[in-house]
Formats: structure tokens, C-alpha cells, sequence
């Protein structure tokens, strides 16, 4: 059926097909192990690491290149923003906010180039991420702080009264943290690559029907006009996401606010 | 017909995604994906801090340390050019002072010659101006005599013309006589 009517050149409308996960090599379950598109895209960002950090930096030059100086903007960037959020004792976490930020940047502007798979699209990625962040400032802040961490829930500066209703609102916003610190994320990716397939699908209008005089730019514009939000929106998810990263990180080692 | 078959498609379109669903809410790829998220955070992180981060860390404490010697050395010379600036100045206000002595003891100098100079010729002008009234003495006499001379000889003439018998020595006295008066 879909088959017939798109040799009568109808519209295809398939905004979720760019999401599906398939294995690289041949047909068949995808199994933990199986390489798939995913497997694929991951690589490509970690290429992209290796040649903005390894192959970029290989100079060590004291007046660095162009790749050089990119490498250390975003390193100086992301370092700011750790020692400016958590604080001086923040800093040996920098390594690890750097990955993720790298890791969601580069996934969100490889999701940006047409035909690709976005990686950052999908909950089951985002939710690891942003878990992984919670599960770990949470054990953090018992590790540093025992009990004390509890704290955080315990609002001094409030009447005695309203202490147990703040701790459980702020118990359920700490529990609601990672969700929306991974759904952010996902849903800002997905919902623009979406957006745009959908305007893509209008766009041929013109081969089969007069309106498309009219549907057609209308469409390619607007694929343009998204495009370029996505782009802003590839890095100021990163930028949300690792910046959140670090509030928590600064709960975590200072729970006494 | 184009419009009811297009219609027909997008509504089999739309059936087919539904029922396929979100590929995001398929969970049977998920262990997959997890797996190669691990993968790939372990392996960026791994190039990051064995390889690129203590790269771009020592790069940037190198050109600080560089940047802090530069400045270092900026201010040093600096220092430097104040200094010779400041003996410069001292320099030239030693010039000065040792100009101003020059000049003053040339004037002096110059000021002694011109007394001495001075005083010569006002030794000379007066030698000049006492010859010149000698002269001028000896000119006036010299004068004074040729007028009593001719003014004798005169006498006798208009003597002798007016028929008188000139006696030389009375005419004299007369004359003489005349003069004086």
C-alpha cells in the first residue's frame, strides 16, 4: 500500500522513522552486544572528540592553531562553569562534567546533519545520563557528608512549622531532578528533529497538487527557520544539561546551601 | 482523487507509526543502547584525561608562566629606561650648570678686555684731544701774529697813501697800541 502510493509520489509522512535503531550488519535482533546506527553515531562523536582534542591540541603550541584554541575555549568554558557553580572543590569533577558535556554536545550537532541518527534523541540515553548524574551526586553527598547531606531537605531558616512540608516538597523535587534533567534533553532533541521531517514532508506539495505553489517555500522555509533554532538549541541543551550537572554536583558538596 | 488518495495515505501513514509506536519507548533496544553509551562515555573520558586534558592543562600553565615572565621582564625594562631616563635629566641639568659657569666666566673675561680695551683708548683720546688744542693754540697764535703783521703793514700803506711820512716804529706802537685795546 505505502509502497504504491509512493510511486504516485503522495505524501510520506514518517517524523519518527529518523528515531528507529537498527542493527549495522544485516537483519535480526538487536541484542546488548549488536552494532547498530547507535553504535555508528557514538563513534562518530568520539571521532570528533579525538580530532578537536587529540589531533587538534597534537601542537602544544604556547600561540595555539584554530582547532587548538577551539579545543581550549570549550575547555576553558566548561572549566568556568565548574569552578564558578561548585565552587574550588568542585574542580576534580571537571573531567567528568567535560565528557557528558562533549559527549551531548557533539551527539546534538552530529544529529544536526541531514540523514544522521541523534543519539540524544532517545530517553533510554538522556536517562542514563541524567541518573547517572543523580545516582552519583547523591552517593557523593553521603560519602562527604553522612547524614549532614540530609540537610539539604532540612531548611534552617524556615519556621519550625513549615520545616516538614518544605523537606517533603524538596525530597520530591530532588526525586523529580533526573527525569526532568533527562527528559529536558530528549524531548528538546526529538521534538525538533520531528518538526522538521514534518515540514519536510510538505515540502514536495508541489509535484502533486496547485497549493504546493504555496505549501512548498512555505515549508522549505520553515525547515530552514528550524534548522537554525536547532542549532541553538544543540548547544544550549548541552549547556543546560551541564550546567545542572554542576548545581547538583554543588548540592552534593555543600549541602548547608 | 489526488486530494482522497493523499488523505488515504497520510491516514495509513499515521496508522502504521502508531502502531509501531515511539521507537524511544521500544525497550528492547535499550540494553543495547546503554551498552554503547557506557562504551562511549568511558572511552571519551579516557581520551580526555589520559591524553587532551593535561595537554590543555600544561599548554595554558605555559603560556601563563610565559605571559607572567614577559610581564616581569616589561616591567624590568621599565625600571630600566626610567633610570637612564632619570640620568639623562641629571645629565643634562649637570650641562646646564656647567654651560651657565662657561658662559659667565667668558662674559667676564670678555668684560675685562673690553675695560682694558676701554681704557686705552680713552688714554689715547686724551693724548689725541691735548696734541689737537696745542695745535690749535699754535695755529691761533700764528694767526694772531700775521694779523698784527698785516695790519702794521696795512697801516703804513694807508700812511704813506694818505701822504704822511710812515715812521715804521711809531706806526708800530700806534698799531700795537690798537691791538691791544
Amino acid at each position: 500500500m505505502a509502497g504504491e502510493a509512493h510511486s504516485e509520489g503522495g505524501l510520506a509522512f514518517h517524523p519518527l522513522d529518523q528515531f528507529k535503531i537498527h542493527p549495522l550488519f544485516g537483519e535480526g535482533p538487536i541484542q546488548w552486544y549488536t552494532p547498530t546506527n547507535v553504535t555508528l553515531w557514538m563513534a562518530l562523536a568520539v571521532l570528533c572528540v579525538i580530532g578537536l582534542f587529540v589531533l587538534g591540541t597534537r601542537g602544544r603550541a604556547v600561540i595555539p592553531s584554530r582547532v587548538q584554541s577551539v579545543a581550549e575555549l570549550a575547555y576553558g568554558f566548561v572549566y568556568k562553569m565548574v569552578e564558578d557553580v561548585t565552587g574550588h572543590d568542585g574542580v576534580k569533577y571537571f573531567p567528568y562534567i567535560f565528557t557528558v558535556f562533549l559527549f551531548i554536545l557533539f551527539s546534538n550537532f552530529l544529529g544536526l546533519i541531514p540523514g544522521s541518527f541523534t543519539t540524544t534523541s532517545h530517553i533510554a540515553v538522556t536517562a542514563i545520563l541524567g541518573f547517572g548524574v543523580f545516582i552519583a551526586v547523591t552517593l557523593l553527598g553521603f560519602v562527604l557528608h553522612g547524614a549532614h547531606f540530609l540537610g539539604l531537605f532540612w531548611m534552617k531558616d524556615a519556621p519550625l512549622v513549615l520545616r516538614p512540608i518544605i523537606a517533603v516538597i524538596e525530597l520530591i523535587s530532588y526525586f523529580v531532578r533526573p527525569v526532568s534533567h533527562s527528559i529536558r534533553l530528549a524531548g528538546n532533541i526529538m521534538a525538533g528533529h520531528a518538526v522538521m521531517k514534518v515540514f519536510a514532508a510538505f515540502a514536495p506539495m508541489i509535484l502533486i497538487s496547485t497549493i504546493g505553489v504555496v505549501v512548498t517555500p512555505v515549508s522549505v522555509l520553515a525547515i530552514t527557520a528550524i534548522y537554525g533554532l536547532e542549532v541553538l538549541v544543540a548547544f544550549i541543551q548541552a549547556y543546560v544539561f551541564t550546567i545542572l550537572t554542576c548545581v547538583y554536583l554543588k548540592d552534593a558538596l555543600h549541602p548547608g546551601h | 482523487m489526488a486530494t482522497e488518495t493523499t488523505a488515504a495515505e497520510v491516514a495509513g501513514a499515521a496508522h502504521e507509526a502508531g502502531s509501531a509506536g515511539m521507537p524511544q519507548l521500544d525497550f528492547s533496544t535499550f540494553p543495547n543502547q546503554i551498552f554503547w553509551l557506557v562504551v562511549t562515555l568511558v572511552v571519551i573520558y579516557f581520551i580526555l584525561t589520559r591524553i587532551s586534558l593535561p595537554r590543555i592543562g600544561a599548554v595554558l600553565a605555559e603560556r601563563k608562566g610565559t605571559m607572567t615572565n614577559d610581564l616581569a621582564a616589561a616591567e624590568e625594562l621599565k625600571q630600566k629606561a626610567v633610570a637612564a631616563e632619570q640620568a639623562y635629566n641629571d645629565a643634562l641639568a649637570r650641562a646646564r650648570v656647567e654651560a651657565a659657569k662657561i658662559v659667565a666666566e667668558a662674559r667676564a673675561e670678555i668684560q675685562k678686555d673690553l675695560d682694558k680695551a676701554t681704557a686705552k683708548a680713552d688714554v689715547e683720546i686724551s693724548a689725541k684731544a691735548a696734541e689737537s688744542e696745542k695745535r690749535i693754540a699754535e695755529i691761533r697764535a700764528g694767526a694772531i701774529e700775521a694779523v698784527t703783521a698785516v695790519a702794521k703793514d696795512t697801516a703804513k700803506e694807508l700812511v704813506s697813501a694818505l701822504g704822511g711820512k710812515a715812521d715804521a716804529a711809531s706806526v708800530n706802537a700806534a698799531v700795537a697800541a690798537r691791538l691791544k685795546g
